[in-house]
């Protein structure tokens, strides 16, 4: 068992680091404040190949691994969480049903420029009435000729509006279980951006990842191609929630970046910040508290790390996402408050990174599936 | 075209230099990068090749086993290929002991250009890179702020403090870089992933021909370090805008007397 890093990967996470330190963390605060979508930052991760890492180089991608993928999400994490779901989305979520969906056909046409960075992506499954309650989804699908007519909205979709590539999951068959009782089969299906009857709602005002372009989506008629289906016709249940279990290990890296950003942030200011004569990191308090910040983000690193592995080399690993993601958000929302805490009047200031980690890191406990219901993954994992 | 491009691996200074007792460098307690100059190098020569297709990049560095890392950020950049030469007879070596060694490296490979680093941040003697071109008997162009090629030369904007020199010089020639005026590219995660597949020459002092014995290593070496110290940083100056030429004159007449200098 091997807890060290090989030499590709260390240069991989210095390439990410440079990165993020040059181009990211300058923009930080700006795209905070101003709620913009970095277009600049991205573009450049577009034509370094950030937006297609753990994707073959046959359908354009870099050939890396999960690993890899996780390592940027992290190092961009460190200093904006707006970038690293970015990246997170436009991948684990758009980028990979796909790459396990797909057609040949499909993966030429939508894979090949998502990975290559021409296109953006993004995925959509949440509805105003479906959140955790999937089932409750309303968007609909209905075959016409040689064509699926899209009815409905989504809502909260991460790179909308700015994403060009869609993958959209609508009901498409309503059976019967055992029981007699209605149960609805979806579908997934790739949209592309300028489809007729696709439009987009209101953007939504969040409290952190303000940069991020979170949208709703609205469909009216929108009458997309046949072969736009993903994967099998009623199987998109499925497919949603085992991409949604590479998703969590992508904002798992997210968590551990914002944690590990507030940490070092944090590191930094008390061996600045003076109280009664001394540096604060005199106090022991500081150092007590600062040795639970880094061992709970150690555990996260190792966690997060372990999924990414479990995703390279496991047919299954809902568990391993779903523990990473809990454990990671979680350490996360804890070491940023703790960091806010240690910067005292300051870190609750505008001027301070720790203010905006803070608040970026509360949405980990949420989206991808809340910290519930990794708990009720894991629980049922154990029960079964 | 065939371009050499010499690259050292130095300690990352960025979080300080760290000296051992008797005063030499702890290169082990330091991360290690490819010298900022070299890498400026690196990048011309890559953006020759993207001018000039079917260019062959070689970099060449000298160094520990270890050093085989910065060939491979080298080929995450885009080098084609990589030579280290690494014994243990070669180390210690000063700046004449480690040109002529490098020197002996390259009439090993066949070249029309050769690019390095002005100098490198550990030693800080920008003797390296004339001292190779001496050893080869090949013209030498410093300080190269931008490089092109035209038909069998090339073209060297050579930056001095407050003025370019434009240099043309028929090939083969060496020319020395600068990280000031080329910003290097990143590497991309797939490059990082493929440099690590891709064979690293090692060549030993029994590779290198026409060297003497008496001019490589620690026993090559006419240099003796009596003492290291952290580099003496110059003042950011001062600037003054709001001037016009005769009061910036008279400002600076009156600082220079103020410091005895006039």
């Amino acid at each position: 068992m091997e807890f060290t890093l090989d030499k590709k990967h260390e240069m991989a996470r210095q390439l990410f680091a440079e990165f993020a330190e040059k181009e990211v963390k300058p923009l930080a605060q700006e795209t905070d404040e101003t709620e913009a979508f970095p277009r600049e930052t991205v573009t450049k991760m577009q034509k370094l190949g950030f937006m297609g890492i753990p994707i073959p180089k046959e359908y354009g991608g870099q050939g890396c691994d999960v690993l890899t993928y996780v390592m940027c999400v992290e190092e961009l994490s460190k200093v904006c969480g707006t970038t690293g779901v970015i990246v997170s989305a436009h991948t684990s979520l758009c980028c990979d049903p796909i790459l396990t969906y797909g057609t040949e056909e499909q993966k030429q046409k939508y894979l090949v420029p998502l990975a290559k960075g021409e296109k953006l992506g993004a995925f959509a499954l949440t509805e105003p009435g479906a959140g955790t309650d999937a089932q409750g989804a309303q968007t609909k699908a209905v075959e016409d000729g040689d064509e699926w007519v899209l009815n409905g909205s989504k809502c909260f979709i991460t790179n909308g509006k700015e994403a060009d590539i869609y993958i959209i999951f609508a009901v498409t068959d309503i059976i019967e279980d055992k029981k007699g009782r209605p149960q609805k089969r979806f579908s997934a299906f790739i949209v592309e951006k300028g489809t007729p009857g696709f439009s987009f709602g209101t953007k939504e005002k969040k409290m952190g990842i303000r940069g991020s372009a979170t949208y709703e989506l609205i469909f009216e008629d929108c009458r997309i191609p046949k072969e736009n289906l993903l994967g099998t016709r009623g199987k998109g249940f499925a497919a949603a929630m085992h991409t949604l279990d590479g998703g969590r290990i992508g904002i798992a890296a997210q968590a551990l970046g914002l944690g590990e950003g507030a940490l070092q942030a944090t590191i930094d200011f008390v061996k600045e910040r003076k109280q009664f004569g001394r540096p604060i990191a005199a106090f022991q308090n500081t150092q007590f508290q600062l040795a639970d910040m880094a061992t709970r983000m150690q555990a996260a690193q190792f966690m997060v790390y372990n999924a990414a592995m479990a995703k390279q080399n496991k047919p299954v690993y809902s568990f391993e996402a779903a523990q990473a993601k809990l454990f990671a958000a979680e350490a996360a929302m804890a070491v940023t408050t703790k960091a806010v805490q240690l910067h005292g009047g300051y870190g609750y200031t505008r001027e301070y990174d720790v203010e905006r980690m803070m608040r970026d890191a509360k949405i980990t406990e949420i989206y991808e599936g809340t910290s519930e219901v990794q708990r009720m993954v894991i629980s049922g994992a154990l029960l079964k | 075209m065939k371009i050499v491009v010499c690259v050292k691996q130095v300690p990352d200074t960025k979080n300080g230099v760290v000296f051992n007792p008797d005063g030499t460098l702890n290169r082990g307690a330091m991360d290690k990068v490819m010298n900022p100059d070299d890498k400026a190098g690196l990048e011309v020569a890559l953006r020759l090749k993207e001018a000039n297709p079917g260019t062959e990049i070689t970099v060449v560095t000298m160094g520990i086993p270890d050093a085989d890392s910065v060939l491979r950020e080298a080929f995450a950049m885009g080098a084609d290929k990589g030579v280290l030469i690494t014994d243990r007879v070669l180390g210690g070596a000063d700046t004449w002991a480690t040109s002529s060694t490098i020197a002996a490296g390259i009439r090993n490979l066949d070249y029309d250009l050769i690019v390095t680093g002005r100098q490198a941040i550990d030693g800080d003697t920008a003797q390296v890179g004339p001292q190779i071109a001496e050893h080869l008997g090949l013209p030498v162009i410093s300080y190269a702020a931008n490089v092109s090629v035209e038909g069998d030369s090339v073209v060297v904007d050579r930056q001095y403090d407050d003025r370019i020199h434009k240099l043309k010089v028929k090939m083969p020639a060496l020319v020395t870089c600068l990280s000031e005026t080329t910003e290097p590219r990143y590497m991309t995660p797939g490059g990082i992933f493929d440099a690590f597949d891709k064979e690293v020459t090692v060549w030993g002092r029994a590779d290198l021909k026409d060297l003497d014995d008496g001019d490589i290593g620690l026993a090559g070496s006419p240099t003796k370090i009596a003492k290291a110290s952290d580099k003496v940083r110059k003042g950011a100056g001062e600037k003054r805008a709001d001037l016009d030429a005769a009061g910036a004159c008279s400002y600076i007449f009156d600082k220079l007397k103020e410091k005895h200098v006039i």
